[in-house]
């Protein structure tokens, strides 16, 4: 498990009115900009469990907008949210959706820039505190507290050590590794959680290994 | 080091002789890799962040609320023109409590702690007693560092979201937090901190989380003063030697066993308790109707 930070607990210092449903979204919205790794011109917005039932009165809704404009937490913007996307030329929808047994507090998001397209599900855990469960429909374990690499590969044997190696060479410590496949011989994924940034060097890098289908890398969120 | 069991920090007080509120902050300086200093230094900001509250709260006729406006307001001016009663202490974390959660609902800056929903309850009952007993601003963030420790071991241990233990799981720990605060603050032993936070919790457990129309308004912003005032009568019980008898760490396992038997409509959903009242469904409806044609 993840060690809490107290400021986790004890904040964070934000605009109301919710932390788990204004707060969280927010960071929400901000990770998976972050995982898109551009402007989003394009966001469906699926809200799950209670998200679904009362985004509107916590205003939900407004904060994942705000976060997928790249806002803080106690950005005293958040409540124009909505009018500084249609300025920003983002375009929104919301929805309802069972995404069965992830966390009450659930969104699924899926995003469009000009140039990529992610698939995320984020949980609002509490107190502000958000967990990534699912990237383009891998199982995945973040909490925005470490730089993140996350590489889609061919099911392959020797793909993963070369990865690592890549890291080990630009010494990036390795703090949590996840891998996971849809089935055996297809395409799998790679979840690296780092102590070390992943630079645009490393990401370049590993995109020139053999096997590997696509590289995303994303800064810790706080 | 570990801050995730009240024994097992129990236990480390009395092994280094160090306080509650240092080993909290070498917790968190080792986790972020800093000193103990600039701990001490971000939790100077979160308490000029929690009296900006109070006084913006003081202020707040609740423009943007959409149900419960000007609590803080109004009690402030009640407790100004000698309406109140129950003392001068009582009077203050009722006022500031509110002003506290009131701001939050009208979208104003505030300190999650542990939850925006429950935000009132912390500043609202300890910078009272704070300003009671004339404490430093020193002695009040080693008494806020002594609150995050509490509720960074109920999370560690249980639920801190109405989603999914309910408003025990957000008033309660908060109530939790100001106890052991206050009781920290006035030179209460390490055993006190954790009876008062423990008897706070236990006197909390099973509440449910039902806001009617979906909003941290209605009944959330008038529990923020319960709970508040919660925190000082478990404080007091302490001091007068009433044992919490359930030891804080199986208290927030009882919290946690709770919350899982709540049923989805009473965590956080407004699907039950007092957001399915008549009057409950009418104000919802009436607000989403209202919404309907803002859009």
């Amino acid at each position: 498990m993840t060690q809490i930070s107290i400021f986790e607990i004890l904040g964070p210092i934000m605009v109301g009115p919710s932390s788990s449903h204004t707060a969280g979204a927010v960071r929400i919205g901000l990770a998976a900009r972050k995982i898109l790794g551009e402007v989003p011109k394009k966001a469906n917005i699926y809200f799950h469990g209670s998200f679904a039932t009362t985004y509107w009165g916590h205003r939900t809704d407004i904060a994942i907008i705000a976060g997928l404009l790249g806002m803080e937490v106690d950005d005293p913007s958040i409540p124009n949210a909505k009018h500084l996307a249609c300025q920003q030329g983002l375009v929104f929808d919301f929805h309802s959706i069972d995404l069965g047994e992830y966390h009450p507090n659930s969104v699924k998001l899926i995003l469009e820039g000009s140039e990529n397209r992610v698939e995320i599900i984020g949980s609002s855990i509490g107190g502000g505190r958000i967990k990534i469960s699912s990237l383009d429909g891998f199982d995945i374990d973040c909490d925005g507290s470490y730089s993140v690499l996350i590489v889609k590969h061919r099911d392959e044997p020797g793909i993963i050590a070369e990865i690592t190696e890549a890291l080990a060479t630009h010494r990036v410590n390795i703090a949590f590794l996840e891998v996971s496949r849809k089935q055996r011989g297809s395409t799998a994924l790679l979840v690296a959680q780092t102590d070390n940034p992943i630079t645009e060097k490393i990401v370049a890098t590993v995109k020139e290994l053999y096997g590997v289908l696509q590289v995303r890398s994303f800064p810790s969120f706080f | 080091m570990e801050l995730t069991t009240a024994k097992g920090l129990l236990e480390q007080a009395e092994l280094t002789k160090k306080s509650i509120a240092d080993l909290v902050a070498e917790y968190e300086a080792f986790l972020t890799n800093t000193t103990v200093e600039h701990i001490r230094l971000k939790m100077g900001e979160i308490l000029g962040t929690m009296r900006f509250s109070i006084e913006e709260g003081k202020k707040d006729a609740g423009k943007f609320a959409h149900l419960a406006k000007g609590y803080g307001l109004k009690t402030n001016e009640a407790r100004l023109q000698g309406n109140l009663i129950g003392g001068p202490i009582i009077e203050k974390i009722i006022v500031y409590s509110l002003a506290v959660a009131q701001s939050n609902a009208s979208l104003g800056r505030i300190v999650a702690c542990p939850t925006a929903g429950s935000c009132g309850v912390l500043p609202g009952a300890l910078l009272p007693i704070a300003e009671e007993l004339q404490a430093s601003d020193e002695e009040i963030i080693d008494s806020l560092l002594v609150a995050a420790g509490i509720g960074t071991i109920s999370a560690s241990q249980g639920p801190i979201s109405g989603a999914e233990g309910g408003c025990q799981a957000e008033t309660g720990v908060a109530s939790a937090m100001a106890a052991g605060a206050i009781a920290y603050l006035a030179k209460g032993s390490n055993h006190d901190i954790f009876n008062a936070a423990s008897l706070a919790l236990q006197n909390l457990l099973g509440l449910v989380c039902d806001p009617v129309a979906g909003l941290v308004e209605i009944p959330c912003i008038t529990r923020n003063a319960g709970a508040a005032v919660n925190s000082l009568v478990a404080v007091n019980l302490t001091f007068a030697g009433v044992p919490c008898h359930i030891p804080f760490d199986e208290t927030v396992q009882a919290m946690k066993s709770i919350g899982r038997l709540m049923d989805f409509s009473l965590r956080e959903t407004s699907q039950g308790g007092l957001a399915t009242t008549p009057t409950g469904k009418r104000l919802y409806q009436e607000l989403r109707e209202k919404h309907r044609l803002e859009d």
